[in-house]
């Protein structure tokens, strides 16, 4: 119940945002509380960085590590226990995609689904660079002050010729 | 009745937005005089009818007429004096109207100021201004009228949401609009150009300063944004690669690339036909961000479906727009003169180099933004795009590209010496290398990459006053006569090295704090002390507060330093009954260009103490003070005589004929 209410909650309050001047987002958040924290600082670290990367389902591109929905410390408690339970970052990673899918990971996989993806900022780079090379290239051949034609030699040769007398 | 006026205004409007469309164009084909001067009239009184529209809408949200559905929907009648103005466009059919109030304000400033245009490309330029401005009235009108009555008039209105309820909504949309639809102009001037088919001299003077402007505001408007969003959203983060962010991100890229490209078309005529695309493009962007904000298509590819009349409004105005000008560009650029030549080392080579880099950060957030909307319905599979890939992604595009920029102003046009400029800037290498090796001393040789940060926040630094220092030849001519040469420089000169350099600063402030921010977060009760980054942090009291039109919770702090009180921080929850929604006023010290950052989190179950979360945030505000003085830059920039375009030139000459006669 509670969480259909937080649902509703955030759904509205998308939709208020959605209709705000752009630059505004998500709710405050409060993000990770001092009750759910490992003791052990170097698990909490990796639990810190782990969260970061992990989106919380029901917002608006917020990590749950900034997140304060239900849902996201939720998820947090889950992370931290999985890494109490022995499990790398990857087991913890591989576990929550299992549960939630690949919408969990604000940092898309690389295959083959999300090569346009991640192969854009190459692409761009590489064609815009072919192109700018060929363009300017080009027109500074193109430009180039052809060599004399024959004809156009005797014409010079002529006229010169003529002055001179 | 004054809404009614309002609402009377805004169609009357329309219909002048009508006649502009038609009129100046047909004056301009048939070179008739009186039709292509329809385009001034039309343009400055459609802006007045526009002004009485948002106007009357104003006075309905000041007065809190709540039997108007929109002032019902978004204020109330405690809300102070400033947030019932700013309720104005803290909604979605208000921003609309403040949308088409600056489209025609721009579209008058044309018209105003546009004396000296040659009178064909005036009359098209308005036109072109007055089919945007059509389209959007159109949209207005028929999806989302702010003068709907609602009747009987409720008592009281349902509040302004919470989190706009702040001085932010009275600056940032208003700039970040300016900004935004100010590429419009750019967008107009390139579009009448290609019906023309020409593009002379006064065009490539002209599209400059216009881009300029529209630059400026989106550059303020944006850090506006980015520090409203860190102050209240109450966790520091001060941007989200966030899909809203994004969306007003892109057209500040492409509009930078655009204002670089620009820039060797008015010097050197060349770059031409890829100006008159990069101004297509740029306004492209600031279309799309308007859909990606207004349909609601971010929050859910469902969301979209279930409401669809807005979305599929702007999306048809969007495909309109964008490929009624590609195609006319397809059609004929290829009938534009190519214009200058220049070799791949020289000031043209390197504006090319970060129009290249530039257009491919801009591809980057555009495909990173609209990828997962693309997958879900090609595939319909789920999945994010959020910030760990733009930093991958955008990250090391930014690095190459901020390297070049103080090799930029030091190569000589046509023709340059890279490896001259390279000597020159000794200065500005020896800065980044001490900073370099000065981090990784402090750090222990830790953090390479920081290291590697910093060392190009200096080099940025130092090396756009580089550009300044040697155009005054302080070393040869000695200080006097330096100082006098630097005085007498162009102001654009000063304009690119405070461009430049407010860079610098940014990138110095992202930078430091990135790497050195330090992050306290525990449960607090009164009496109670906690130390970070060499203060020490106690929490005095908490008590109850009545606000307007909310109750808080204000949590007091003191910050001592060596035993001494140097702050006071308050800290507060606020609740707003209207709304039932609680907000996080963050308690903030700034000291130097650094602050300390407190926000309250959850009361334990006892009530007896509060989750406290304490950042230091080392250099943070150099992030937004970079960005003011990038703003700064350009208005300089914009001041420089050479960009008042024929003014004085006509003047003198008037002038000189008085004297004649």
């Amino acid at each position: 119940m509670a969480v259909r209410r937080f649902f509703l909650l955030i759904a509205s309050l998308a939709l208020i945002l959605a209709a705000v001047p752009a630059g505004v987002v998500v709710t405050p958040a409060f993000a990770v509380n001092p009750d759910e924290m490992l003791a052990d600082p170097a698990l909490e670290a990796r639990a810190r960085k782990l969260s970061e990367g992990l989106r919380c389902l029901v917002c608006q591109n917020e990590s749950i590590d900034d997140s304060n929905a239900d849902l996201a410390r939720d998820l947090r408690l889950l992370v931290r226990q999985r890494i109490e339970a022995g499990d790398t970052d990857e087991e913890v990673i591989d576990y929550l995609v299992s549960r939630y899918g690949e919408f969990v990971l604000l940092r898309p996989r690389f295959d083959w689904a999300n090569l346009a993806l991640w192969a854009t900022p190459l692409v761009v780079l590489l064609a815009g660079l072919v192109l700018a090379v060929v363009t300017v290239s080009g027109r500074r051949k193109r430009k180039a002050p052809a060599e004399l034609s024959s004809a156009e030699e005797a014409t010079i040769a002529r006229i010169t010729g003529e002055r001179r007398l | 009745m004054i809404v009614e006026i309002g609402h009377f205004a805004l169609v009357l409007s329309l219909s002048v937005a009508l006649v502009q469309s038609v009129l100046p164009l047909i004056g301009a084909r048939t070179g008739d005089q009186r039709l292509m001067e329809t385009g001034t009239i039309a343009a400055t009184g459609g802006f007045v009818l526009i002004a009485i529209a948002f106007a009357s809408l104003m006075t309905s949200y000041v007065t809190s007429d709540f039997s108007v559905l929109n002032v019902f929907q978004n204020s109330n009648s405690q809300q102070p004096l400033l947030y019932k103005f700013t309720s104005t466009w803290g909604n979605h059919e208000g921003s609309m109207l403040l949308w088409v109030l600056i489209l025609a304000f721009f579209g008058s400033l044309v018209a105003l100021f546009g004396r000296d245009l040659p009178a064909t490309l005036k009359a098209n330029v308005l036109s072109v201004q007055a089919w945007i401005l059509t389209a959007f009235l159109f949209f207005i009108l028929l999806t989302s009228n702010p003068f709907e009555r609602l009747d009987p008039a409720p008592m009281e209105g349902q509040d302004l949401n919470p989190i706009l309820q702040d001085i932010g909504l009275a600056i940032h949309p208003p700039l970040l609009y300016l900004g935004y639809v100010g590429f419009s102009i750019a967008f107009s001037f390139a579009i009448a150009a290609l019906i023309d088919g020409r593009i002379d001299a006064a065009w490539a003077r002209w599209i400059r300063p216009w881009t300029l402007i529209a630059w400026i505001f989106l550059t303020l408007g944006i850090a506006m944004g980015s520090y409203w969003a860190y102050y209240e959203l109450g966790w520091g983060g001060w941007w989200f690669w966030d899909p809203v962010e994004n969306a007003s991100f892109m057209p500040w890229l492409a509009g930078t690339a655009l204002l670089h490209s620009a820039l060797v078309m008015e010097k050197r005529a060349a770059l031409k036909i890829w100006t008159i695309l990069l101004a297509i493009l740029t306004f492209s962007l600031s279309l799309l961000g308007t859909f990606l904000v207004r349909s609601g298509v971010l929050t859910s590819v469902h969301a979209f479906a279930t409401d669809p009349t807005r979305g599929v409004f702007i999306l048809c105005i969007l495909c309109l727009f964008i490929g009624g000008a590609l195609f006319l560009f397809a059609l004929r650029a290829q009938s534009l003169e190519g214009g200058g030549l220049f070799a791949p080392i020289s000031r043209e080579g390197a504006l090319v180099f970060n129009n290249l880099f530039l257009t491919t950060a801009a591809a980057t957030v555009l495909v990173g933004t609209l990828y997962p909307l693309f997958l879900e319905v090609v595939a319909g599979k789920k999945i994010s795009v959020g910030a760990p890939f733009f930093d991958l992604t955008f990250g090391p595009l930014m690095v190459p590209l901020l390297f070049a920029v103080p090799f930029g102003p030091l190569l000589g046009w046509k023709r340059g010496d890279l490896l001259g400029a390279a000597q020159r800037l000794y200065f500005a290498a020896g800065c980044a290398l001490a900073a370099l090796v000065c981090v990784l001393a402090f750090t222990g040789g830790t953090r390479v990459l920081t290291a590697f940060g910093f060392a190009l926040a200096f080099w940025l630094l130092a090396g756009s006053l580089t550009d300044l220092f040697l155009k005054a030849a302080f070393i040869k001519a000695g200080w006097r006569t330096g100082l006098s040469r630097l005085l007498g420089l162009p102001r654009s000169a000063f304009g690119t090295t405070l461009a430049h350099f407010g860079l610098g600063v940014t990138l110095l402030g992202i930078v430091s704090v990135s790497s050195f921010q330090q992050e306290v977060i525990t449960t607090m009760a009164p009496g109670k002390t906690i130390e970070i980054a060499g203060y020490t942090l106690s929490f005095d009291r908490i008590d109850q507060r009545a606000g307007p039109n909310f109750e808080a919770q204000a949590a007091t702090f003191s910050v001592r330093s060596g035993g001494v009180e140097v702050a006071r921080i308050e800290s507060s929850k606020r609740f707003f009954p209207a709304r039932q929604m609680t907000t996080t006023e963050s308690g903030i010290w700034t000291t130097w260009f650094s602050q300390l950052y407190l926000s309250l989190g959850d009361p334990s179950e006892d009530k007896q103490s509060i989750v406290v979360r304490a950042w230091w945030k080392p250099l943070v505000t150099l992030i937004w003070v970079g960005a003011l003085i990038m703003g700064i830059g350009g208005m300089v920039s914009l001041a420089d005589r050479r960009l008042r375009v024929g003014a004085p030139t006509r003047s003198r000459q008037r002038a000189a004929l008085a004297a004649g006669a």
